[in-house]
């Protein structure tokens, strides 16, 4: 009996588009095992384990087109108010800037510009933290992400304002492979807020690999939040790659949405790092959330801290699976988890599944995971007090977001955040 | 203000009310007492509007109003508040945001503007000095984190604040020490004026020292079966439930 992968039209689509040289011989070689080891396992079926929950599958069975997008000036406008050390916009996958942008503090470009003239950086970076990757949809960007978003905090810089990336996708029927290269070096402290929206688009994939390290020192704080339209499906991996002492924190926030699947790795890749996940995820309709955590501990004496938090209403459907490597080596590690979930209709589904898996002997890990409706002797001390039933369970499920969202340090995002995830509840 | 008439309600398959009746007018203060599990919290409950419970007879005229048509929202616009025997925490809701949207909704609902938020916070700074209550604890969660007392004084200041016509105490004086004791019947003791009436559900004399009640009622096995005056109350104290008990024994035996 043979087993042969059946390919569906995207996939030999993909096969026929490939560019074996558009870097150098080094990142090709490396985009080169990713295209075959992607055009080897396919895409994820229903069957495979990683996606069992979402119907990814029916999406990729459309007519979709794998032509790179144009650099097109969208006249997409950022709405946002608050203050930012600087702003940029990447419209359907493609970084809108003309020339690099060089400050004291930061590198900003394309990477085919930086690999002109910073090609030592992407040499080391470029690649490196999803070179070993098993998801399909991350090697596919490997191999077929032609250019992408690069930035560079320089050492010892301190941006106190976020740099502001909105991603905007307004091209119809097309698999966007979107690419951003992050490093924070030595010693910088910096946020990153990415903004992902969408127009009424009839059915496009937003295909994102983020890498992202941090390195010796530095402080990152990476907020995502995406609020987009019902037809645009988005899958972002990212890997983020932690260096000794260095602080990340990572806000995932997803309202609504067609489908989004956030695979959230945090290496922690040396001695006395700490990682803080939080994440927030509203879904009515029939939105399908699907938030994957891996966090890596790879060293001895790191902390790490994950909350998540979903509300799940009307035929929506949430999924949350967060690992915890603990390996050998990784003694002393403090690794914490939790995942909460409120279900508001008996259409919605929740599925949750934490995963440690501890090696190390001399380690504190805990986790706990819960799914249940408001809370009724909560609703009824409100309405005792006068307070209807729909404001009641509004101040109840805005306080049960609220707490993952405190720890963002700029009040003016915060509060914008806030403000949408308030606005989508009930 | 209040008529009960044969007030029956049960829990699941379990009758707990068995035919209450009281009226309570303007001005009154009401004690209810009773043996433990005599339905004393469930009559407070069901006119609060508690859905856990099924009445299954009987009405509640309040002002008028059947109150047991309203959904427990209604029951507090209309002036109906009870003090719960435990109040619930809610993190993540401070007080103040919980109490402006409560006076708020009340008022809309009663025909009157929204309270500036001047007045609100002059309102509340000017309640908080009744039950004593530090202005920290006002910005806090709901009860989240309250000492047993505390609780209770938030809910003596929520009273305060909402200012209802019918204030129902369900034991309010349980768990607490002398000082709490004194601070919540004192502020109870402020409240009370012509046009509102208190009804205090509770096991024990101890609470009516501070409170003192008009009338006294003593609930068993889901009726009132006695009232008086309260020298009832001091009876009850020192002969305990069991005089009553005994007293009823035969009629209560033959039902």
């Amino acid at each position: 009996m043979s087993t042969v992968l059946e390919k569906n039209n995207l996939l030999l689509n993909f096969e026929e588009k490939f560019k074996p040289n558009v870097f150098n011989s080094e990142i090709d070689l490396i985009r080169k095992n990713s295209f075959e080891k992607f055009s080897a396992q396919g895409f994820p079926t229903k069957k495979s384990e990683e996606y069992k929950y979402i119907p990814v599958e029916k999406h990729l069975m459309v007519e979709l087109s794998v032509e790179e997008q144009n650099f097109t000036k969208s006249n997409y406008k950022v709405s946002k108010t608050f203050e930012t050390a600087i702003d940029l916009s990447i419209v359907n996958g493609n970084l809108q800037v003309e020339n690099e942008i060089d400050t004291k503090q930061f590198y900003i470009s394309t990477i085919q510009q930086a690999i002109k003239k910073h090609p030592e950086l992407i040499n080391q970076f470029y690649l490196k933290a999803t070179t070993d990757s098993q998801d399909s949809f991350a090697l596919l960007n490997n191999a077929f992400a032609n250019d992408g978003c690069f930035i560079y905090i320089k050492k010892s810089a301190v941006i106190e304002s976020p740099i502001l990336l909105n991603h905007f996708v307004d091209a119809n029927s097309t698999f966007i492979n979107q690419r951003t290269l992050v490093v924070v070096e030595e010693n910088a402290i910096c946020t990153i807020y990415e903004n992902i929206e969408s127009a009424n688009v009839a059915t496009t994939i937003y295909n994102g690999v983020s890498e992202i390290f941090v390195n010796q020192n530095a402080n990152l704080q990476h907020i995502k939040f995406e609020q987009s339209n019902k037809n645009l499906v988005v899958i972002n991996n990212q890997e983020t790659v932690q260096s000794k002492k260095s602080v990340a924190s990572n806000f995932t926030i997803t309202i609504n949405g067609g489908l989004t699947r956030n695979n959230t790795c945090i290496r922690l890749n040396d001695e006395h790092i700490e990682s803080h996940l939080y994440g927030v995820y509203v879904a009515n309709n029939e939105s399908i959330i699907d938030n994957h955590t891996l966090v890596d501990h790879r060293f001895p004496n790191c902390n790490s801290n994950e909350l998540y938090k979903g509300i799940a209403n009307d035929k929506a459907t949430t999924v949350f699976n967060g690992k915890i490597f603990v390996r050998k080596d990784a003694q002393k590690t403090n690794a914490f988890q939790s995942n909460k979930n409120i279900l508001m209709s008996d259409d919605a589904t929740v599925n949750t599944k934490p995963q440690l898996e501890i090696y190390a002997d001399d380690v504190k890990c805990s986790h706990g995971t819960s799914t249940g409706k408001l809370d009724e002797n909560a609703l009824f001390y409100l309405k005792a007090r006068g307070i209807g039933e729909l404001s009641a369970k509004k101040l109840l499920l805005q306080a049960f977001v609220n707490e993952t969202c405190e720890p963002i340090q700029q009040e003016d995002i915060r509060e914008y955040i806030l403000n949408a995830l308030h606005a989508s509840i009930v | 203000m209040l008529s009960i008439k044969n007030l029956h309600a049960t829990i699941g398959e379990k009758e707990i009310l068995r035919g209450i009746n009281l009226e309570v007018k303007a001005g009154e203060v009401h004690a209810i007492m009773g043996p433990n599990g005599s339905g004393k919290s469930t009559l407070a409950a069901v006119l609060a509007g508690r859905e856990d419970y099924e009445v299954t007879e009987g009405e509640v005229i309040f002002n008028g109003k059947n109150l047991l048509d309203l959904p427990a929202e209604d029951r507090a616009r209309e002036g109906v508040f009870l003090a719960f025997q435990y109040p619930v925490e809610i993190p993540g809701v401070s007080n103040i945001n919980f109490l402006r949207t409560a006076l708020n909704e009340i008022r809309i609902y009663n025909g009157l503007p929204e309270l500036e938020a001047k007045d609100f916070l002059a309102k509340v700074k000017d309640k908080q000095k009744l039950v004593e209550l530090d202005g920290k604890l006002a910005n806090r969660s709901v009860n989240e984190g309250f000492s047993g007392g505390e609780k209770k004084r938030n809910e003596i200041f929520q009273m305060a604040m909402l200012e209802p016509k019918l204030a129902i105490l369900d034991e309010t004086d349980s768990g607490l020490d002398i000082d709490a004791l004194r601070i919540v019947a004192n502020g109870v003791n402020k409240l009370k004026s012509k046009e509102n009436a208190t009804i205090v559900v509770t096991h024990y004399q101890r609470l009516l020292d501070y409170i003192v009640p008009d009338f006294v009622h003593v609930l068993y096995k889901g009726k009132i079966v006695k009232t008086g005056t309260k020298e009832l109350a001091l009876e009850l104290e020192e002969k305990g439930y069991d005089w009553i008990k005994a007293e009823l024994g035969e009629e209560i035996n033959a039902e």
